[in-house]
């Protein structure tokens, strides 16, 4: 048993989420901890809310019902404002498809989180040009979004991710539009970036490849969270026959 | 996996002695069973009676005198024929997971839990191989041989999550049998 982590207290906590979209129901009580420093996978098959789960948890999207906790702050009791700061500070988004803003150049779009934050725009430029540079990127730095592969675009956004030293990265489905080398290399460089800062990484996924960068998963069906992994006891405990012994 | 093909391989680039082939073999095929040196000298002594390699003098190198090896032209023949011999597809594979599903079936098993149980040892193997691949200074041999690993890992996960989805229809077929 990790009792290290039963007793550390969670960075971010999801407890008992609802939330519809209309009639559709989407998450249907879930709930989640995210540990400060942990590369945490959420896998499920497509239609498992997983997504809807991230949105919640990053205070993109308010639930029904049930309670986001970040540090001592309730995410859902949070004013716009405060929610917005901590998206920009806190939290890092990288999404599917880059979703970088077409007409800015690379490194205008890793320097906008910065900007927005109040920095000067040559600091800001030049931190962009670290993050670009890490991620092998910084030879694209005057090119626009639509002029890059996907591969490219995907370090790009991670660099727009990590460029305020957030202490939560959330990843949704970051390698699910690119090849599998290109995959490799955008899973490699979220990953060692994460540990090198410290960030947690909550990485929502349906490829096992993909979850397997994590240090632990945990799966979703119908719009709840299932229980951590099942144990060895757990599996005999179910085996009916084994009560004929 | 033909060890004395793949011993033939190594001889490829010039007479060995017995011991270098296994290191060779072992630093080349790092994911794979290292070789004993037991099977090397067997299997060395196999290809030199099926003229496929023949003795090259010894090799004392300042230690204990070593036998060298080298490959004959035969041997040089057989090796380009199994190199591009085409391996079965294989497509009725043992499958002791199904065989485990039917079983816990039969026996009034709970098998979705198994399958779940058997999925997150799957993952925690797919998470070291992983860390093996992402380790850094990972050679490309090293790198390779865990994504040919990470990859069949990933089609019994998926072969596993299609099965749980069936296992209602598969319950009602074996029980019905």
């Amino acid at each position: 048993m990790n009792t290290y982590r039963d007793e550390a207290v969670p960075l971010l906590s999801a407890r008992g989420l609802v939330k519809a979209y209309g009639r559709t129901p989407a998450l249907r009580g879930a709930s989640l901890d995210l540990h400060a420093g942990e590369i945490l996978a959420v896998t499920g098959p497509s239609g498992s809310s997983k997504s809807t789960l991230l949105h919640c948890l990053a205070g993109i999207v308010r639930p029904d019902e049930g309670t986001v906790s970040y540090g001592d702050e309730t995410l859902s009791g949070l004013p716009e404002a405060r929610l917005g700061e901590l998206r920009r500070t806190d939290f890092g988004v990288v999404f599917q498809f880059g979703q970088l803003i077409p007409e800015l150049t690379v490194r205008d779009n890793v320097a906008l989180p910065l900007l927005l934050g109040g920095l000067g725009r040559a600091q800001a430029g030049a931190r962009a040009d670290e993050w670009l540079e890490r991620f092998g990127v910084r030879g694209q730095r005057e090119l626009r979004p639509g002029e890059l592969s996907g591969g490219q675009a995907q370090r790009v956004a991670l660099a727009r991710a990590l460029v305020t030293g957030p202490r939560v990265v959330f990843a949704d489905e970051p390698t699910g539009a690119l090849d599998s080398l290109s995959g490799e290399q955008v899973m490699t460089a979220l990953v060692g970036a994460a540990r090198e800062t410290g960030a947690a990484v909550l990485l929502v996924t349906h490829d096992a490849q993909t979850a397997a960068y994590a240090g632990r998963e945990v799966r979703m069906a119908d719009g709840t969270v299932e229980p951590a992994e099942v144990t060895a006891w757990g599996l005999l405990r179910s085996w009916r026959w084994l009560g004929r012994w | 996996m033909s060890t004395r093909h793949i011993l033939l391989g190594l001889l490829a680039s010039g007479p060995s002695h017995g011991y270098d082939l296994k290191r060779r073999h072992d630093e080349r095929f790092p994911q794979a069973r290292p070789l004993a040196y037991g099977q090397v000298y067997t299997t060395l002594q196999r290809l030199v009676r099926d003229r496929l390699a023949e003795v090259d003098g010894t090799d004392a190198d300042g230690g204990p005198e070593r036998t060298l090896y080298r490959v004959t032209p035969e041997g040089e023949a057989e090796m380009t024929r199994w190199a591009a011999e085409i391996a079965p597809p294989a497509p009725f594979v043992t499958n002791e997971i199904f065989a485990k599903v039917v079983v816990a079936i039969l026996t009034g098993g709970d098998p979705a839990a198994y399958l779940l149980a058997q999925r997150a040892a799957h993952m925690a193997r797919m998470r070291e191989l992983t860390a093996v691949k992402t380790a850094p200074g990972a050679d490309l041999a090293t790198v390779l041989s865990a994504d040919y690993a990470l990859t069949h890992l990933d089609a019994d996960l998926r072969w596993m999550t299609t099965t749980a989805d069936r296992l209602n229809q598969l319950t009602a077929e074996v029980d019905a049998s």
